[in-house]
C-alpha cells in the first residue's frame, strides 16, 4: 500500500485539476448558449434558402446546369470544419474519421480545406492534401467568411478543378447531441420528395430566366450552408467540451474518494501498526 | 381600405430577421432595373442588384434600408427577401462608405489589368447606396 503522503499528494494534484476542468466547463458553457442563440439566429434565412431552391429545383427537373451536375475531374474538395483547441472530447476526431473512414475519399483525390487547426493537423499527418487553411475563422466566424470561401470553391468547381464539394462539419441538434456530418453541397441533391412537400405549389416566373436566376441563387445557398455549418459547429464544439469537461470532473471526484478512503486506510494501518509495536515493546520488557 | 392593400413582407438576413411587418409597396433595384411590388404580384423570383429598398408600410410611414445584395421572392401574399448583406440608415458608417468610394474609384480609373473590375464596381455601388440612404434620413 502506498504511503500516506504519497496518496495525500495524488490528491491535492487530482484536486486541482479538477478546478481546472471545472472552470473550463464554466466557460465553455457561457460560450456554448452564446453559440447557440447564434445558431438559432441563422436558422431562418437558412430555411427559408432551402425551401427556395428545393422549390425552384422540384418544378425545373428538366434544367441543365452545371451546378447539378458533377465535373469531370474526380478531384473532391471537403470543407472540414473542426475546432482550433482540444480538450473537446471526440468532437475533433469524429470528423477526421468521417473522412478517413470513408473509402470514397481517398488520399489522392481529396483536398482539404481546412476550418479548425486540429482537424487540418490529423489529416495533414496521415497524409491527406491540405489546400487551403483558414483557421482562425473558426475564432468568429462571420458571413463574409463563408463567402470568400464558397467563391473560391465554386470558381474551382467552374473551371473544373474540382468535381464535388463535400462539407464535414458537426449537426448540434441540442446541448448534449452533436452529430458529425457528411453533407455533400455540389452537384446540388435535394430530394425530390422533400421538395414536394415542402414547396409552395404556384407557378413562379423568374427574372432574369430560369437557368441564370439558378445560377445566381445556388451560390448563395452554399454561402448559406456553410456559414449555418461553422454556427453551428461552434456551438457543438462548445457543447462537446462542456460535456468532456463535466465527465472529468465527475471522474476526479471519483478518484479523489477513493484515494480518501484509502488514505483513511492507510492512516488506520499505521494507527494499529504502531499500537502493535507499542504492545509487543512493552510485553517484552515485562 | 388601406389595411387591404397590404402584404405580408419579411426581410431575411444570415445572422437575423431583418424585418418582418405588413408594408402597401415595396420598392429595390434588382439586376434588371428598379421595380416597384404591390399587393397581388404575380409570383416572381428577382434578383437583386445594390440599391435603396423602400419600404412603406403606410401613407405616411417610409422605411428605407441598404440592401447590397439577395433575392426575393414573390407570392401572392407574402414578399420574403433573402438578403446577404442588408442594413437600416442607423447602422451605416458614412466615413467608410465615402472611403470605400474613393477607393473604388481610384481602383477603377487605374485600368491596372491586374484589378478585379467587377469587384470594384460592385464595392462602388455598395459605397453610393449607403451614402444614398443615410442622406435620405437627414
Amino acid at each position: 500500500m502506498a504511503s500516506m503522503r504519497e496518496i495525500k499528494r495524488r490528491k491535492a494534484s487530482i484536486a486541482s485539476t479538477q478546478q481546472i476542468t471545472k472552470a473550463m466547463k464554466l466557460v465553455s458553457t457561457v460560450k456554448l448558449q452564446r453559440a447557440k442563440s447564434k445558431a438559432e439566429a441563422t436558422k431562418p434565412y437558412f430555411d427559408c434558402m432551402y425551401d427556395t431552391v428545393a422549390t425552384m429545383l422540384s418544378k425545373s427537373g428538366n434544367v441543365d446546369h452545371p451546378y447539378l451536375k458533377s465535373g469531370e475531374s474526380s478531384k473532391k474538395a471537403v470543407i472540414t470544419i473542426t475546432s482550433n483547441r482540444g480538450l473537446a472530447g471526440g468532437y475533433n476526431n469524429n470528423i477526421v474519421k468521417l473522412i478517413t473512414g470513408d473509402e470514397a475519399f481517398d488520399k489522392e483525390n481529396t483536398e482539404i480545406y481546412a476550418l479548425g487547426k486540429k482537424g487540418r493537423d490529423s489529416l495533414a499527418l496521415k497524409g491527406y492534401t491540405v489546400a487551403s487553411d483558414l483557421s482562425e475563422v473558426m475564432n468568429g466566424p462571420i458571413y463574409a467568411d463563408a463567402k470568400e470561401l464558397s467563391e473560391e470553391l465554386l470558381a474551382k468547381f467552374e473551371k473544373g478543378e474540382i468535381g464535388e464539394i463535400y462539407l464535414a462539419y458537426t449537426v448540434f441538434k441540442n446541448t448534449v447531441t452533436h452529430i458529425p456530418t457528411m453533407l455533400k453541397l455540389l452537384p446540388v441533391e435535394i430530394e425530390a420528395k422533400e421538395a414536394a412537400e415542402g414547396g409552395v405549389n404556384i407557378p413562379m416566373n423568374y427574372e432574369p430566366n430560369e437557368e441564370e436566376a439558378l445560377g445566381m441563387i445556388i451560390p448563395k445557398y452554399i454561402t448559406s450552408l456553410i456559414y449555418g455549418a461553422m454556427m453551428e459547429a461552434v456551438a457543438s464544439e462548445n457543447g462537446a467540451r462542456m460535456q468532456a469537461m463535466d465527465s472529468a470532473t465527475s471522474n476526479a471526484e471519483e478518484m479523489i474518494q477513493k484515494l480518501e478512503l484509502d488514505y483513511n486506510r492507510a492512516r488506520q494501518g499505521s494507527i494499529t501498526q504502531e499500537l502493535t509495536e507499542i504492545i509487543a515493546g512493552a510485553q517484552a520488557i515485562s | 381600405m388601406a389595411e387591404t392593400n397590404a402584404f405580408k413582407l419579411r426581410v431575411i438576413s444570415p445572422d437575423r430577421i431583418f424585418y418582418e411587418g405588413e408594408a402597401i409597396m415595396l420598392e429595390l433595384n434588382t439586376i434588371d432595373g428598379e421595380v416597384g411590388i404591390y399587393k397581388n404580384h404575380v409570383p416572381m423570383t428577382y434578383i437583386i442588384a445594390p440599391g435603396v429598398m423602400t419600404i412603406t408600410e403606410s401613407e405616411d410611414s417610409k422605411k428605407e434600408a441598404a440592401l447590397h445584395s439577395g433575392f426575393i421572392q414573390i407570392l401572392q401574399e407574402e414578399i420574403t427577401i433573402l438578403a446577404e448583406i442588408v442594413e437600416w440608415p442607423e447602422e451605416i458608417d458614412e466615413n467608410r462608405a465615402k472611403e470605400a468610394q474613393l477607393r473604388a474609384e481610384r481602383r477603377l480609373a487605374m485600368k491596372d489589368p491586374n484589378i478585379n473590375v467587377q469587384r470594384a464596381e460592385m464595392a462602388l455601388h455598395r459605397a453610393l447606396t449607403r451614402q444614398k440612404v443615410k442622406l435620405h434620413i437627414r
